[in-house]
């Protein structure tokens, strides 16, 4: 039996290997594709004038990426900082004080959420929470970076909630007993206990947030008004995604216009990467 | 070993074919002399390039000239006005297609229109507002007037809502109302549908969307500019300002393929208007 096994078992680790080997060589592949199509036009522009100029004008040669990077990253904070909170409470209740009843339905709610594509967000966005914004605020157009943020911050909801609803379910039962049965309260141990000894997972919840909502395109494009104005909480914005999105088929090829917005999609990959690893290198402390 | 034999025969076939196809395209080409639409066999394929507003002209006029010949193939690439042009002048294309005007410094080529469009102002049923002059619209995308009731509407601040740079229907407003560059919008949405359904949900929007686009939707209006309406015959005999061409570019002197030739001489003929009106679109003559 184990003689025939094992040329059985050679060969699936080979295969496992060659596909956990194809997923390093797409990103290596896209890092590749990214840095050569991205850097002519940064080089040709001046990084300087590229990265901080605040005036994009593709028609009068102007291209100043400073809105879009700015936007992006407010919008992102924004949504994280709506989502983070909202997700992780959303995440105890499933996994510590929801009876299975009520666990089932609403995992199954947050899997759906999670299932609905993009463009609905903005559909509903644009219908329903753009003239809301409008009309609360009293302003001429509803569509600005709130609209975004709120739309955000309700696409990386099921992420966090199901990434960290997960972590809390594999905390030992033990250490929540212990805790309990030194006099803590319910709410102190799983605020105390089960949210630290899951942080890494939470973490890997905010990270897995962070990457969806800077890449967020199709749903923030129909919300934010897509004007390269400097961000404004209730002012028109573009973010960098929508940026490629709504130019890029326009752009003749070999025009300097295109690959600016290649070199959009550097800057894009450049900040997601830098933002993971940032974060892992945070968790990593934490854990020593 | 039979299989094989099968593929073999099948691939001699196929070149056989191919070959015979390439001579009687050499042999329509010889007699060119005598061109005339219905005469003799047409073959090859004709790139078309360019305005994605002119979709859905070319792909019904592309399919009634396939049928008609079943030699040709058309192909269609959406990109824009502008890489149409540019694709026609360094000839990636057999026809570029822009759904505007050529500017003064795109020099060497040649234009056929083949359709109008007509490009409606669209505003709110809110907003009070049914007549503006193409001064006061420009006067309004330019941000000099902000507010509905200085064009007689209701006391609103006025919202502009324009396409992305590089949409033929906003190069079309723009340069008809004199606004390129100075526009001062507060939403720039990238298709025509995304345009008319943030302008019925804000009583505040002006937009604009071509003709075809608008009939028959809820909540909007279109405005009349300077007192006509925008219609089809509006349109074709030029009393409606805001139009533009369906334009095949070609470049100048040179001279295109018997396919692409034939493709060109249906498209302006007058069978093919009842097709560019399916197509939403008005016949350029």
């Amino acid at each position: 039996m184990k003689q025939l096994n094992k040329p059985i078992e050679a060969i699936f680790h080979g295969v496992f290997l060659m596909c956990g080997l194809l997923s390093v060589v797409f990103v290596f592949g896209i890092t590749a594709y990214l840095i050569i199509s991205g850097l002519p036009a940064i080089a040709e522009i001046g990084p300087v004038d590229f990265l901080l100029g605040q005036l994009w004008s593709p028609s009068q040669g102007q291209f100043g990426i400073l809105p879009f990077i700015l936007t992006s990253l407010y919008g992102t904070v924004g949504a994280i900082t709506i989502g983070i909170p909202l997700g992780l409470l959303a995440a105890l209740f499933l996994s510590k004080f929801a009876g299975p009843k009520a666990s089932r339905v609403m995992r199954s709610a947050v899997e759906l959420l999670a299932g609905i594509p993009s463009v609905v967000y903005g559909l509903v966005g644009m219908i329903v929470l753009v003239p809301a914004i409008q009309k609360i605020f009293s302003l001429s157009s509803g569509a600005t970076l709130l609209a975004a943020i709120v739309v955000l911050a309700i696409m990386i909801l099921p992420y966090i909630i199901n990434v960290s609803a997960t972590a809390l379910d594999a905390v030992p039962p033990e250490y929540e007993e212990g805790s309990l049965a030194l006099g803590a309260t319910e709410t102190e141990t799983y605020f105390k206990v089960s949210l630290h000894t899951a942080r890494s997972g939470i973490a890997a919840a905010v990270v897995q947030g962070i990457g969806r909502a800077l890449g967020e395109a199709m749903a923030i494009i129909m919300v934010a008004g897509n004007v390269a104005n400097m961000p404004h909480l209730f002012g028109s914005v573009r973010f960098l995604t929508t940026a490629i999105v709504s130019e890029m088929s326009y752009a003749s090829y070999g025009s300097l216009h295109r690959d600016a917005l290649f070199s959009i999609g550097l800057v894009l990959f450049v900040l997601i990467v830098f933002i993971n690893i940032l974060l892992n290198v945070i968790v990593r402390k934490e854990e020593k | 070993m039979k299989f094989k034999n099968i593929v073999r025969a099948a691939g001699c076939m196929a070149a056989v074919a191919a070959l015979a196809c390439s001579m009687v395209a050499c042999g329509g080409s010889g007699a060119e002399g005598g061109a005339d639409g219905a005469s003799g066999e047409l073959s090859g394929t004709i790139a078309t390039n360019g305005s994605t507003s002119m979709e859905k002209v070319i792909g019904t006029l592309a399919e009634q000239f396939m049928a008609d010949n079943p030699g040709v193939t058309i192909t269609y690439d959406a990109t824009g006005s502008g890489t149409g042009i540019e694709c026609a002048k360094n000839g990636s294309a057999d026809i570029g297609l822009a759904s505007r005007d050529l500017k003064d410094e795109e020099t060497g080529l040649e234009t056929v229109t083949v359709a109008l469009d007509g490009i409606v102002v669209i505003v709110n049923e809110g907003c009070g507002v049914d007549d503006l002059s193409l001064e006061q619209i420009a006067a309004i995308f330019n941000g000099e007037i902000t507010n509905w009731k200085e064009v007689g509407g209701a006391d609103l601040a006025i919202s502009c809502i324009g396409r992305e740079s590089g949409s033929g229907t906003r190069d079309g407003f723009e340069s008809i109302t004199g606004t390129e560059d100075t526009c001062k919008l507060e939403q720039e949405l990238t298709s025509t549908g995304a345009v008319i359904t943030a302008v019925s949900s804000s009583e505040n929007a002006i937009g604009y969307a071509s003709l075809s686009s608008v009939e028959g939707q809820q909540g909007i209006k279109a405005v009349t500019v300077d007192g006509v309406a925008c219609t089809e015959e509006t349109v074709a005999d030029g009393s409606y300002k805001i139009q533009r061409p369906f334009n095949f570019v070609l470049m100048e002197g040179a001279t295109p393929s018997p396919a692409a030739e034939a493709f060109i001489e249906f498209a302006t003929s007058p069978e093919a208007a009842d097709l560019v009106r399916s197509a939403d679109a008005i016949p350029a003559s």
